[in-house]
Formats: C-alpha cells, sequence, structure tokens
C-alpha cells in the first residue's frame, strides 16, 4: 500500500480498522503531507473486502481463544468443586458401611496414628483402601450410635444447649447494640465501636484467659453459662450488624417520624425488617462458628460429660473408628440443612459485609 | 449572630438548651439500646482483662507481691511460647497470602462468562458450613504414614512421607484451612468484583486493554478494601487454626503444629497464672498492632485509588 494514495474516504477506513483492534501506525500527520489522489471504486472495494475478511478472521480467533479459557476455566472450576465435596461425600458414603468394613479398610491408618508400638501387630490390608462405595450398604453405624450409645445423643444434646442461646442472645444483644452505634454516630462513641472491633479480632489465646478468671469469680466456672454468657456478649454481630444498619436511608427514618413512630417503633418497624437478611446471615454464621467450637469447652468445661459433641468426636475418632464416619456425618447434618435453606442470605449476608 | 437585637443573649441560651436537650435524649436512648451489650462486654471482656493485666505483672494468682515485668521477660524468654509464636506466625505468612490469592482468582474465575456458576458458588461455599470435626476422618485417611496419599504416591515411586510427624504438617494443616476458608472469601471477592463499574470496564476493552490490563488498572483499585477486609478475616481464621490442630493430632502435637493456643492451654492446665496473664498481653498488644498496621495501610492504598 502506497501511502500517496491514500483518500479521505481512506481515511475512514482507517479509522474503522483501528476500531476493530488494528494498530496501523499511518498517523494524522503523515496523511495531511500527502497529495490526494482519488481511488477507483474497485480499488476501495478490494480494499474493504480486505478489511471485512481480516476482522471476521479476528473475530473467529477471538471466539476460539474465548472458548479455550472457557473450558480451562470450567476444568479448574471442576477441579475445585471436587476438592470441595469431596472430603464431605466420602464421609457420607463411608457412614453406609458396616463396622467391619470400616475396620478393614482404615484400621491400619487410624493404628499409624495412636501409636508408634502398634506398628508390630499385623492388619487385615496394610495399605487402606479409599473406597467410596460401601461394599453393602448398612446402618449398623447409625444403629450403635443412636440406639445402643446414649453418650453420643447426651453431646448432641449438649451441643444444642450450648449454641442455641448463644445464637438467639447474641443476636438480640447485637442487634440493640448496633441499632444505637448505627443511628447516633459521634466521634466519641467510635472509639467505643473501634474497641468493639478489636475485640471481635482477638483471637482466642486473648479473650478465653479474661473469660475464665471471670467465670471462677462468678463460680459459673465448669457450667455451661461459663460458655453461654461471654457468647451472648461476643461483638462479632456487632459489626456486620452496624455496617448494615447504617446503610439504612434516613429519609425512610424521619418519614416514620413525621408519622409518630417513637424510637422503638422505628428499631422493630423499620430497622429490624430492613435487615432481616443480615439477621439470618449473621445466625448462620454464628450457630457455624459455636457448633464448630473447640477451645472455649477444653478451657471453661472441666466435666467429659458437659461437653459438646465438636470435641467428644476427636475421642470417637481415636477410639471407635467402626462408628466414626456415621458421627460425623450426625453432627454436619444440622449445619448443612441451615445452609440449604438459608444459603441465599447467608451470600448476601457476606456480599454486603466486604462492602464500606 | 446579632440577629435578634431585644435579646441575642436569651435566644442563644434557649437554643443551646434545646440542642442539649436533643442531645441528652440522643444520648438516652444510646445508652438504652446499648447498655445490655456494654454491661457484657464490660462483665466478661474488658473488666477481666484490666484484672488481667494487673495480674501479670504480680507473682501468681495467690501471691500478690508486685514484679514488675518479671513475668514477661519470662514468657518472652520461654522456649515453648517462642516457638509457638513462630509456628503461628509462620503459618500465618502462609495461609493469609494464599487464601486471599486464591479466592480472588476463584472468584474472578466465577466471575466470568461461565456456565453454572451458582452452583459452583454453592459448592465451593459448602466447605464453611462442614465441622471441621467432621472430615477430620478424611484428612486422617488421606495423610496419615499409612493413608491414601502416600499410597497413591507409591504409585508413581515417590517415597512416603510421614505428613503428621514431620514439618510436612503444616501444609496438611494448610490445605484443610484453605479448604474451609476459600469459599468465604471467594464470597466476598464476587461482590466486590460485580460492585466495579461495568462502563470503565467497556471502555477499557473498547480501548484494547487485555484481560490482565483491565484487571491491574481498574478492577485492583476498586478492589483492594475487600483484599484487606479479607485479609484480616484470613488472620482472623488463621489465629484460630489450634482447632483444626487439635482435631486432627490431639493434645500433643507435632513441633511443628504447636500453636500459640496450644502454649495457653497447657498454661491453663498448670494454672501458670503470672505467664497465662503475661502471654494473653503479650499477644492482645500484637494482635492491636498487626491489625493497626493493616488499617493504616489500607487507609493509605485508599486515598490512593481516590484520587
Amino acid at each position: 500500500m502506497k501511502k500517496n494514495e491514500i483518500t479521505p474516504l481512506q481515511l475512514r477506513n482507517e479509522s474503522v480498522h483501528h476500531e476493530e483492534g488494528e494498530h496501523d501506525h499511518g498517523s494524522i500527520r503523515d496523511i495531511q503531507e500527502v497529495e490526494i489522489v482519488r481511488l477507483s471504486d474497485e480499488e476501495i472495494e478490494r480494499r474493504n473486502a480486505k478489511g471485512r475478511a481480516e476482522a471476521k478472521r479476528r473475530a473467529k480467533v477471538h471466539k476460539i481463544t474465548g472458548r479455550i479459557w472457557m473450558v480451562l476455566g470450567l476444568i479448574l472450576a471442576i477441579a475445585v468443586a471436587i476438592f470441595a465435596l469431596m472430603p464431605i461425600v466420602l464421609t457420607i458414603l463411608d457412614s453406609f458401611m458396616s463396622t467391619d468394613e470400616i475396620k478393614t479398610n482404615y484400621s491400619a491408618v487410624y493404628n499409624s496414628l495412636s501409636s508408634a508400638a502398634a506398628e508390630t501387630k499385623t492388619y487385615l490390608s496394610t495399605t487402606p483402601k479409599l473406597k467410596m462405595i460401601p461394599d453393602s450398604v448398612s446402618f449398623s453405624q447409625y444403629k450403635t450410635l443412636l440406639f445402643l450409645s446414649p453418650t453420643y445423643l447426651l453431646k448432641f444434646w449438649n451441643s444444642v444447649a450450648l449454641v442455641v442461646p448463644i445464637v438467639l442472645g447474641q443476636i438480640i444483644v447485637g442487634c440493640l447494640a448496633s441499632y444505637s452505634f448505627a443511628r447516633y454516630r459521634r466521634k466519641r462513641r467510635e472509639v467505643l465501636f473501634f474497641s468493639y472491633v478489636i475485640l471481635m479480632l482477638m483471637p482466642f489465646q486473648v479473650t478465653l484467659v479474661p473469660n475464665y478468671l471471670i467465670a471462677n469469680k462468678l463460680g459459673i466456672y465448669n457450667t455451661w453459662w461459663a460458655i453461654i454468657l461471654p457468647g451472648i456478649f461476643s461483638t462479632f454481630s456487632i459489626f456486620l450488624l452496624s455496617k448494615y444498619m447504617r446503610q439504612i436511608p434516613s429519609s425512610y427514618i424521619e418519614a416514620a417520624k413525621l408519622d409518630g413512630a417513637n424510637e422503638w417503633n422505628i428499631f422493630t418497624r423499620i430497622c429490624l425488617p430492613m435487615c432481616k437478611s443480615a439477621i439470618y446471615a449473621m445466625a448462620i454464621l454464628l450457630f457455624i462458628d459455636y457448633w464448630n467450637m473447640v477451645e472455649q469447652p477444653l478451657i471453661l468445661l472441666e466435666d467429659a460429660g458437659k461437653q459438646p459433641l465438636s470435641v467428644f468426636l476427636s475421642q470417637i475418632n481415636a477410639s471407635e473408628v467402626g462408628v466414626a464416619f456415621a458421627a460425623s456425618f450426625i453432627f454436619m447434618v444440622p449445619p448443612l440443612l441451615i445452609f440449604l435453606y438459608g444459603e441465599q442470605y447467608l451470600v448476601e449476608g457476606i456480599s454486603r459485609s466486604g462492602i464500606k | 449572630m446579632a440577629a435578634h437585637e431585644y435579646n441575642p443573649d436569651e435566644v442563644r441560651k434557649r437554643r443551646i438548651r434545646g440542642r442539649r436537650k436533643k442531645n441528652f435524649r440522643e444520648w438516652c436512648i444510646f445508652t438504652g439500646y446499648l447498655t445490655p451489650s456494654l454491661l457484657g462486654v464490660l462483665l466478661f471482656f474488658f473488666g477481666p482483662m484490666l484484672i488481667v493485666l494487673v495480674q501479670s505483672f504480680q507473682r501468681s494468682a495467690t501471691n500478690t507481691e508486685f514484679v514488675g515485668v518479671d513475668n514477661y521477660v519470662n514468657v518472652w524468654n520461654n522456649q515453648a511460647f517462642r516457638s509457638a509464636a513462630k509456628n503461628t506466625l509462620i503459618f500465618a505468612g502462609l495461609a493469609v497470602p494464599l487464601a486471599v490469592l486464591l479466592s480472588l482468582l476463584l472468584a474472578l474465575l466465577l466471575s466470568s462468562k461461565l456456565p453454572g456458576k451458582s452452583a459452583f458458588r454453592s459448592i465451593m461455599l459448602n466447605p464453611m458450613m462442614v465441622p471441621v470435626a467432621s472430615i477430620v476422618l478424611i484428612w486422617q485417611v488421606m495423610f496419615s504414614y499409612n493413608g491414601a496419599m502416600n499410597t497413591y504416591m507409591g504409585w508413581f515411586g515417590i517415597d512416603k512421607i510421614d505428613w503428621m510427624k514431620s514439618d510436612w504438617s503444616r501444609l496438611v494443616i494448610l490445605i484443610l484451612f484453605l479448604w474451609k476458608n476459600l469459599g468465604y472469601n471467594m464470597v466476598l471477592f464476587i461482590s466486590a468484583i460485580s460492585a466495579v463499574p461495568q462502563e470503565q470496564l467497556e471502555s477499557a476493552k473498547m480501548d484494547g486493554a487485555g484481560a490482565v490490563r483491565r484487571f491491574f488498572s481498574i478492577k485492583l483499585p476498586y478492589l483492594w478494601p475487600t483484599i484487606f477486609f479479607v485479609g484480616i478475616m484470613s488472620l482472623i481464621n488463621s489465629f484460630k487454626i489450634f482447632r483444626e490442630v487439635y482435631l486432627l493430632t490431639g493434645d500433643y502435637p507435632v513441633d511443628a503444629l504447636y500453636m500459640l493456643q496450644n502454649f495457653m492451654n497447657n498454661m491453663f492446665s498448670h494454672l501458670d497464672n503470672a505467664k497465662l496473664t503475661a502471654a494473653a498481653i503479650i499477644m492482645c498488644i500484637a494482635m492491636i498492632i498487626i491489625v493497626g498496621a493493616l488499617f493504616i495501610a489500607e487507609n493509605r492504598l485508599g486515598r490512593d485509588t481516590e484520587e
């Protein structure tokens, strides 16, 4: 392509090319210097066709690379999904193995865990089989757990009795407190809020020491109250809820005030309904957090009989491999049900907590 | 100021009184709603924290003789405390960047044109809901000396690794940590990515910016606050890793997994009040410094992107 052939029409073509992502550096300065020559119609048509073909080719390449990326992405996503689901699915499937089958497959694993002395023994199978499907579906694990050994159900009840009051209590206390933080912001109160946030961020290593001291002083050490009361007043929910409540438009509140609503009405009729999804999300997060607790009961409860299932499971795992899978599965059922029911609240609640 | 000439002072006073009355009313409401929480927090956290502070300067729980910073020096020089702090920091240093990076990648993946996005999101969020105690069994089956992982590696002629009794145990715990936390972080990132203005992305695409360029020049500045938030949450969770360690290995983990919480548990069981309180205060201060530094860094970066 000779430069001196360029016409105003060519110039337009150039810009079209440019938009299609072609980096043609025939810049304006060059063009202004050239002498204007008229192109024949065929020549223009030829060049346009060339441009169109080029664009088509590019679009095709783009489409193909896009598809390759998508397939790669899909493979990656599937791999991560398998990684995420695998332990759960394996636990569920293995819970339907009979106790004998578990022992056959996994005893080598557990014996090597428990003590070095066990290495002198011989096993039915020295290499464990990570089996997906049980040879025969059996409910023997569940039978043992649910009907033959009452301790298991007792621990399950312990877990429920600890977690439910904490979740309800912290939601109530947290809603009240976050309302006051969200609605009346002053500089000095921000300091208090900030100290709440710091408290929320403190790991158990720090907070359990004061909890332990006060439990001793109040005489509630080794009772459920030693876990429930600090749980209720933990500031975790306040951070998220007050963030949420600050997003309520003040015009809503002003309008309600004009209609004669008092503070309590504003709280119960406007604030709480508008934060419904955040409250559900918070309840779910709290539930899973406390359902899972290990640190607090280890330190604040001495009696094994008062321990929740989360701590007890680790003992079952070691001593009674035959029923451990079913025990694990039953333990994960409540949170999984809650997840199935409340996933959308959870996702919305988490999403909004990250936005400032 | 002298809008009303008859008695400006009187008007001003009345106005101030009115404002005070309103302020007082607001204060009453503020305090009223906050009281339940504040009382509880004072009674169970802040109050006893003061006692902890006082006791950290005393010989022991029964002997209240003032010993200055002796307890702090003792804890600081304690070998167990040092290795616990080292392990906890190493773990956090590995886990937090990985958790942020991987969950950001997953979020980018699930924010692109991928079929079945919401199903993938649900599946990846699922581990968050599963109690660690429940899936510990599978981890043991995978990673014990005679476990599945070693068997699989044997097929490729790789020597057995004693996962749980060597430094590899860090990796095992790390995988468990990531398994548990990626979903939550990913949801945070997905919502942050969807909040990036579409027009800017479109016009950048028009101007020929590639996917990588668009990410670093447009998305990343909008994502900084979320990156910090996720970083802080991951840091908090990495300090809770004791839970996983305890459930996997019981009371006596391998040296590499001896975490600060293990140290604290030992102090609790020995009723060593002096070390316990001093260690708690040290960790409290360390925590405040770390989080404070992160907040300051976030403010700096946030200001840069706003300009």
